[in-house]
């Protein structure tokens, strides 16, 4: 019942993630971040099988680092997705598939926003907005009904704030709240969401 | 589809899990050198079956100097599907294009293991096959002119696709002459 959204505006990309750790009925912890940062303009988000995701998330991120000071070169925003969705297409043929699904925002080249959805299969689609698991249901009409292509980041801030009112109304247990992440030109930033 | 000196190839552009829509923008039909290919199925199959198939069709190319044509791509993709019999792909794939020396147009459908289905007039694939044969089989005639092929194949995969709770969510056709494609976007219904 993780919370994984995603908004791509004018020049900057939204990432919203619950800040809930959850086993089986407890709320383990409040302020579970489930993003990691790859590189300057780009962040990966998860949810799934606890373990699985931290394990990918970790193994994600370090091969674009090694592959960053081998190569000299930054990975942009589509060359990290395609080898995201490589990895997770491959896994699901092996005998212990990880079970994660991502969102990954940035700045492709650093200043074209990019927003990909990649589930546990290797479906990799690239969207102006988007949610993984059950918060899909509740905000996809709220998205579709408000979005426009040209937003500003405040006005995607308040659409964000929409969703969040609609979460917290109809999820059927405590997310303990969002943590709220902007990627722009100046690199990613926390966002005070309350 | 196929046309008198033409074929059409269309598909729709939803992807989905389930019932719950994920993307309207996902197109299932390739271009690879001047044969098209179609795949249906699973996304992730999809994504990966295409990635593979522009790799091989790039070494072909290199290696033989020219561009594959329909008939060998056919096999290729044939034997390729087959090659993962006991794991398979799980796509429904569909080829389609203009042999280049004969200037014969081609088609044919798979099943996702990879035996071929060589048709004269139409093959379908995916979620809404029934639906696509019913309104295949009542507006296909042969030896279509290309503009008169894209109304046949539009109408065709528009209303299938209406009867089919899984597909939609817009379409593109792409009408394939000797010398000329033709791609084209359709909107149509969005629930």
């Amino acid at each position: 019942m993780d919370i994984i959204l995603g908004i791509r505006v004018k020049d900057s990309v939204i990432v919203a993630t619950s800040k809930a750790f959850t086993r089986g009925i407890s709320v383990l912890k409040d302020t579970d971040d489930k993003t990691r940062v790859l590189n300057q303009y780009n962040l990966l988000a998860f949810t799934g099988e606890s373990g699985d995701t931290t394990q990918f998330a970790d193994y994600i991120q370090a091969n674009i680092q090694l592959f960053t000071m081998r190569e000299n070169t930054e990975l942009n925003s589509k060359a990290i997705a395609s080898f995201v969705r490589q990895q997770l297409a491959t896994s699901i043929r092996s005998r212990t598939p990880y079970q994660v699904q991502v969102l990954l925002g940035g700045l492709h080249n650093g200043s074209e926003p990019f927003l990909s959805l990649i589930d546990y299969l290797g479906t990799r689609v690239d969207l102006p907005y988007c949610a993984h698991g059950y918060a899909a249901f509740y905000t996809m009409s709220l998205l579709d009904h408000h979005y426009k292509p040209d937003m500003a980041l405040d006005e995607g801030l308040k659409l964000l704030k929409l969703c969040h009112q609609e979460l917290v109304k109809r999820m059927p247990i405590e997310f303990k709240g969002l943590y709220v992440k902007v990627i722009d030109k100046d690199g990613i930033r926390d966002i005070d969401f309350s | 589809m196929v046309g008198k000196d033409c074929v059409a190839i269309a598909c729709d552009l939803r992807l989905g899990n389930q019932s719950l829509g994920v993307a309207n923008n996902f197109e299932k039909i390739f271009q690879l050198g001047h044969v098209f290919l179609g795949l249906t199925g699973l996304a992730t199959d999809v994504t990966t079956v295409y990635e593979n198939f522009r790799m091989k069709t790039n070494l072909y190319k290199m290696r033989e100097e020219r561009e594959i044509e329909p008939e060998s791509f056919a096999n290729l993709v044939s034997s390729s599907l087959y090659e993962r019999r006991f794991g398979p792909w799980f796509v429904g794939p569909l080829v389609a294009g203009i042999n280049s020396k004969t200037g014969k147009p081609f088609i044919c459908g798979f099943d996702f293991i990879g035996c071929i289905d060589y048709a004269k007039d139409f093959v379908v694939s995916g979620t809404a096959t029934d639906q696509l044969y019913g309104m295949c089989e009542s507006l296909y005639e042969p030896d279509l002119e290309p503009e008169d092929l894209f109304e046949t194949i539009s109408q065709a995969l528009l209303n299938a696709a209406d009867r089919d709770a899984l597909s939609g969510w817009g379409a593109v056709v792409y009408v394939i002459t000797k010398d000329k494609v033709i791609k084209r976007y359709l909107k149509s219904r969005q629930d």
